[in-house]
């Protein structure tokens, strides 16, 4: 039952792929996160668990700018991120991120999600980029499914092609924003079983989910997060069976 | 002295009700309005493609961050929306005068196209105001720039939307074509009045230009009936 049995693959590394120092934001008067330290070394998995509202969406999304921090710094693989456009969308190249409502394209098929970021950002040429997305088609399941329109699929396929065209820039860190939240209840584990297989591979991921078997599972920390702060973080065996705060207590004693 | 008859002679009554009008004109001098036809399809034509150039730069203006690009772009369309078509179309052909003297034609184009302008930007800019808010942020984490997103990414889904609206637009703007009549544009409205009151048959001219506003309305509306099926193809679930 630990992330480290199975999934211990290159997780020994000592380099952070994401840094987060003294983040604060608010949407106005409202504070939604406060004082936020958190780092993610490269080759783990990091599951972000807590109540709605707690602030965990927003963090991972103030992590590649999607949301403007009122005060922090971000680093990237060592390299702290400056509040500028162009600095802000090179970074995001480096940093690959699944919504929860998927957000594909519409107007593009399958193969033309997955080829937009590659072809149209970094200036692959459109036979390789065909090539890497065919590939990564495959590694989701979903070969067959190229030509068609997301219109055509399922909530998990969706889910799927997403995760595919995040990974088609070749990103260093996946951040994954409750990735099954939106998906009936049978397609979820085909969507968690292609992010094991991510995290087996050895990708950096920084998840928020809902969905304690994944962190207890595939998870190299889990990190409790309520009313805007991190409370506690450790090991899924430490925060799980022997949670330190009360809040922690709390919360898992109502989802267990 | 009591009224009895026609102009030509008919009576209101000889052994029988007759219908004041020969119909039979509209018939025989309907291939003659053919040269006026074409004057007012160039005068729309023109002033759509005119009135979407400006439209869409407006649209993106009226969204826009940038205060000098938002406001000389909510301005525009607030004026123009404001004020009459046919008081826009004469301040350019009367009221410029003093400065520039534009033949009716170019006059026609730039008061239309400028009309027009103002409501395809709000078409443009409602269509872009629809797409979902997780679409830009989804290019944007792949690395697109604002302009890039907006180009490959929002755009195209927003024009699909903005065809139906468009299409209205079109056949409004079509039908608006006929006011350059009164600084003498040759166009279909114009060649009935002149016609009608030169025979007295002015019902049977307005006939025929009716007619012919009517096919270019109705082919108008068929066109962008088949574009929304088409462009609907990524839409449709299995």
């Amino acid at each position: 039952m630990t992330g480290r049995g199975e999934y211990a693959v290159n997780k020994r590394s000592e380099r952070k792929m994401v840094e987060v120092k003294g983040l604060n934001m608010s949407f106005g008067s409202l504070e939604v996160l406060r004082d936020i330290n958190l780092s993610v070394a490269e080759g783990e998995v990091v599951v972000i668990i807590g109540p709605s509202g707690s602030g965990k969406s927003t963090l991972l999304r103030c992590i590649n700018f999607l949301e403007k921090s009122r005060l922090g710094e971000i680093y990237i693989d060592g390299r702290l991120v400056e509040r500028k456009e162009k600095t802000i969308n090179t970074m995001r190249q480096d940093v690959g991120m699944v919504f929860q409502h998927f957000n594909l394209f519409p107007h593009m098929t399958v193969l033309q999600n997955v080829i937009e970021g590659p072809t149209q950002v970094k200036g692959m040429s459109k036979g390789e980029a065909v090539q890497l997305a065919e590939s990564l088609l495959a590694k989701v399941g979903l070969q067959d499914k190229r030509d068609e329109y997301p219109a055509m699929l399922s909530g998990g396929q969706k889910q799927r092609v997403a995760i595919a065209r995040a990974l088609a820039m070749q990103p260093q860190v996946m951040l994954f924003d409750e990735p099954t939240s939106a998906l009936d209840p049978e397609l979820v584990g085909e969507v968690l079983g292609v992010m094991k297989e991510l995290a087996r591979e050895g990708m950096t991921m920084l998840v928020v989910t809902h969905e304690m078997g994944f962190a207890r599972e595939v998870a190299d920390r889990v990190v409790f997060m309520d009313d805007t702060k991190i409370i506690e973080e450790g090991t899924p065996e430490e925060l799980f069976n022997n949670p330190q705060n009360e809040r922690t207590q709390a919360f898992l004693s109502k989802i267990f | 002295m009591p009224c009895t008859g026609f102009a030509d002679g008919s009576a209101f009554f000889k052994g029988g009700l007759k219908v004041p009008y020969d119909f039979s004109i509209v018939v025989d001098k309907f291939p003659i309005f053919l040269p006026a036809a074409i004057e007012t399809l160039k005068i729309t034509g023109a002033s759509l493609v005119f009135g979407i150039i400006v439209g869409l730069i407006a649209a993106l203006g009226r969204i826009s961050k940038f205060k000098l690009f938002y406001y000389p772009s909510t301005f525009y369309v607030t004026v123009i929306r404001g004020t009459p078509i046919l008081l826009q179309l004469f301040i350019v052909y009367y009221g410029l005068a003093n400065i520039i003297r534009l033949d009716p034609f170019p006059s026609a184009v730039i008061a239309f196209g400028t009309h027009n302008g103002a409501y395809i930007a709000e078409i443009f800019r409602g269509a872009i105001k629809s797409i979902d808010i997780g679409q830009t942020e989804a290019a944007r984490s792949l690395g697109m720039t604002r302009f890039q997103a907006m180009r490959r990414i929002i755009l195209p889904q927003a024009l699909k939307r903005a065809v139906p609206p468009l299409g209205n637009q079109f056949i409004i703007a079509t039908k608006d074509s006929s006011l350059a009549s009164t600084i003498a544009v040759r166009e279909l409205l114009l060649k009935s009045q002149q016609l009608g009151s030169s025979t007295f048959n002015t019902m049977e001219y307005l006939i025929i230009a009716g007619i012919y506003y009517l096919i270019m309305t109705t082919v108008l509306g068929y066109f962008v009936h088949r574009l929304e099926r088409r462009l609907a193809i990524s839409d449709r679930a299995g």
